[in-house]
């Protein structure tokens, strides 16, 4: 049994995974524990990549780690989060909780143990050649056989830009706005009177030095 | 050799810590957030696991959508977050009772 650089990669990279989510769930500052959700993504993704999930391992970096856990840290930092208050409680819940996850990992090992996952009847799959792209791969079934739920995704995600929008934007009465279609609709006439004058006799000696 | 086993205990265990975090936090609503993102990572690789054991590639257009999905839920949680905060002054979920639920 020879132990393969696969191997130490999964194990190093679920060490880290475990850790930064335990992190996350105990650490006392918001901040701190967006940081280690950061890491938990991270590793997630280098696990995915011994999974030749190249694609989604990118994506869960570019638009986890670069988008939603931007938008995390600035709610976190733009709300005053009384710390003391949000730990009450820590310690009355951690035994049941502890309870529930111990149960809930005994059972999931003891399912999982079960022949159909076991290596001999699932054996790990020789891995694609060099040439092989994992994008064009699900860029071709996504926008053939899933072309219609990648629209809906299309239209969740525009839900979600509207739905963010609406609910945080206000209007304060007290601050004047600009009124675009007021602006746009304004004509010449209504600004502007051209008054018909008499026009005056020219001072003799200034157009005398002005023709010289 | 690593097994499919390796990493679906992976994820089981992935999933309980943020099962316990849920009940931990109970009340601080943006780290339940974040559990609930730890949960969706955990179902993610069990998807991409099996996707890649398999050899099938439906699981990770699958696990796609779960990132759509899982934006979206941020994103929208997020907002109400904000709102709740603007007019309560606070995010603990003891005092969020206005509704009397």
């Amino acid at each position: 049994m020879t132990f393969s650089f696969l191997d130490f990669a999964f194990y190093a990279f679920a060490a880290i995974l475990i850790f930064a989510a335990l992190m996350v769930v105990t650490v006392r500052n918001p901040v701190k524990a967006a940081l280690f959700l950061v890491l938990a993504f991270f590793s997630a993704a280098c696990i995915w990549i011994t999974l030749e999930a190249e694609f989604l391992a990118i994506v869960l970096v570019l638009v986890y780690v670069g988008a939603v856990m931007v938008l995390f840290l600035f709610v976190v930092m733009m709300l005053d989060i009384n710390l003391v208050q949000m730990r009450e409680g820590f310690g009355k819940y951690l035994p049941v909780g502890g309870f529930v996850a111990l149960l809930l990992v005994a059972e999931l090992i003891i399912i999982l143990n079960a022949k159909v996952f076991s290596p001999e009847s699932m054996p790990r799959p020789v891995g694609q050649p060099a040439d092989y792209s994992n994008t064009q791969q699900l860029g071709e079934i996504l926008y053939t056989q899933y072309a219609y739920p990648f629209e809906i995704a299309a239209i969740i995600l525009l839900v979600a830009i509207i739905a963010a929008i609406s609910l945080t934007l206000r209007r304060r009465p007290q601050t004047r706005y600009q009124k675009p279609a007021k602006q746009i609709s304004a004509r010449k006439e209504d600004r502007l009177r051209v008054v018909s004058m008499k026009s005056e006799k020219p001072d003799p000696d200034a157009a005398g030095a002005g023709s010289e | 050799m690593i097994s499919l086993t390796h990493y679906l205990v992976l994820a089981a265990v992935l999933f309980s810590i943020a099962v316990v975090g849920i009940f931990l936090n109970r009340k601080n609503v943006v780290i339940l957030l974040m559990a609930i993102e730890l949960l969706l990572l955990a179902v993610n690789i069990n998807f991409v696991a099996f996707s890649h054991y398999l050899q099938d590639i439906a699981g990770q257009v699958f696990v796609f959508f779960i990132l759509t999905v899982a934006a979206a839920e941020a994103a929208i949680g997020l907002a109400i977050l904000i709102v709740l905060f603007r007019n309560r002054h606070t995010i603990n979920v003891e005092d969020l009772n206005r509704l009397s639920g």
